[in-house]
């Protein structure tokens, strides 16, 4: 682990580096600028773009890995996401989902808002995951330690999460463009058969 | 007195296959049976149950959340924003404490205005009694599979049969 300073990486650069890592893998992306950004790098039937239940993105990622236990899934969230639905580490934790990678963006503030400040500077998620019982954790800041650790617990048996720091920069992203109901059938139609 | 194996069994024959939720004293005997049947994966809170009921749903599950009314409160939002406006059913089985007003205080309110609650968040329900139990689960599993919204079957003390008779 690094120090915690000149965090050059923004969300959107960190989020496309790992899409290109994967492939058929459902995703489900947390609201606010995570899942317009996710969309606009890549969109896929895979994703599930979430619009609003802020701090639920684990939550739902858990009921699809539980009930896919052989499919890796994998949850894209943030810091204040994280911070809201903070219980479900601890459930994460217990029920230990070997399928279950848990990516949290973490740039210290509600972005979507207007940047208000959480309190992540100073309550590390990865380490409140580590104690929950989370198998994996790692903290990145640079590009090349996301991609190595990423590919890393892709290969490994979790739960794992990844923290990354990034940076405030938001990309210049619409509103998520498909209808909720929309989402919802593509996603399970994507996920269907496997 | 309706026995815990025997709802759990019905809920399973109408096909729900996913179990999660919080505990209440009322829905105790329904848990235990479910957790015997290594059916049950616990939640911490009701809106982290609702949720994951959501995530089993997309992955082809029929799933049920068991809950005291005060979840409802707690769930409130992800019942709407996700589940509603994502047209993601699920079954919550909501035990009606406050029923009449012989609770402790804190389930006083929402006992007495939990029908109106369930009508004002557009959630269809229906209070689950013996002679009619059959029926209750049919529409349940009808309105799961017309609305594709979340549906309430609300259970009063003494329906099912709890863990401590």
């Amino acid at each position: 682990m690094r120090p915690e300073q000149g965090t050059m990486q923004s969300r959107a650069m960190a989020m496309a580096a790992l899409l290109e890592l994967l492939t058929d893998q459902p995703v489900i992306i947390c609201n606010g600028f995570p899942s317009r950004e996710a969309q606009k790098i890549a969109d896929r039937p895979t994703h599930f773009y979430m619009i609003g239940s802020m701090g639920s993105a684990a939550a739902i990622a858990l009921g699809v890995a539980l009930s896919k236990p052989n499919k890796q899934v994998i949850v894209f969230d943030g810091d204040g996401n994280v911070l809201m639905g903070m219980g479900t580490l601890a459930t994460v934790g217990a029920l230990k989902p070997k399928n279950f990678i848990h990516v949290v963006f973490d740039n210290e503030v509600y972005g979507t808002t207007g940047n208000q400040p959480t309190i992540s500077n100073v309550v590390p998620l990865e380490k409140v995951a580590k104690a929950a019982g989370y198998v994996n954790v790692e903290r990145v800041r640079e590009r090349e330690d996301l991609v190595y650790e990423f590919k890393d617990m892709l290969k490994k048996d979790g739960p794992s999460m990844l923290l990354v720091k990034v940076n405030e920069m938001v990309e210049d992203a619409g509103r998520v463009m498909l209808d909720p109901p929309d989402i919802t059938k593509r996603f399970m139609q994507a996920i269907r058969n496997s | 007195m309706i026995e815990s194996d025997t709802f759990v069994q019905a809920l399973q024959d109408i096909g729900v296959d996913f179990f999660t939720g919080v505990p209440d004293s009322i829905l105790g005997g329904i848990i235990a049976e479910l957790m015997e049947r290594r059916l049950y994966t616990p939640a911490v809170r009701e809106d982290e149950a609702v949720a994951m009921a959501a995530g089993a749903y997309m992955s082809g599950k029929i799933p049920a959340v068991l809950m005291q009314n005060s979840g409802l409160g707690t769930s409130l939002n992800t019942l709407i924003s996700l589940n509603y406006i994502y047209q993601q059913p699920c079954i919550l089985i909501v035990s009606w404490r406050g029923q009449g007003g012989n609770d402790a205080p804190e389930h006083l309110v929402m006992g007495e205005v939990m029908p109106q609650f369930l009508d004002t968040m557009k959630i269809p329900h229906r209070t689950l009694t013996e002679k009619t139990a059959i029926d209750d689960l049919k529409w349940v599993a009808e309105t799961f599979m017309q609305k594709r919204i979340p549906v309430a079957l609300n259970i009063t003390k003494g329906v099912v049969k709890g863990l401590h008779p």
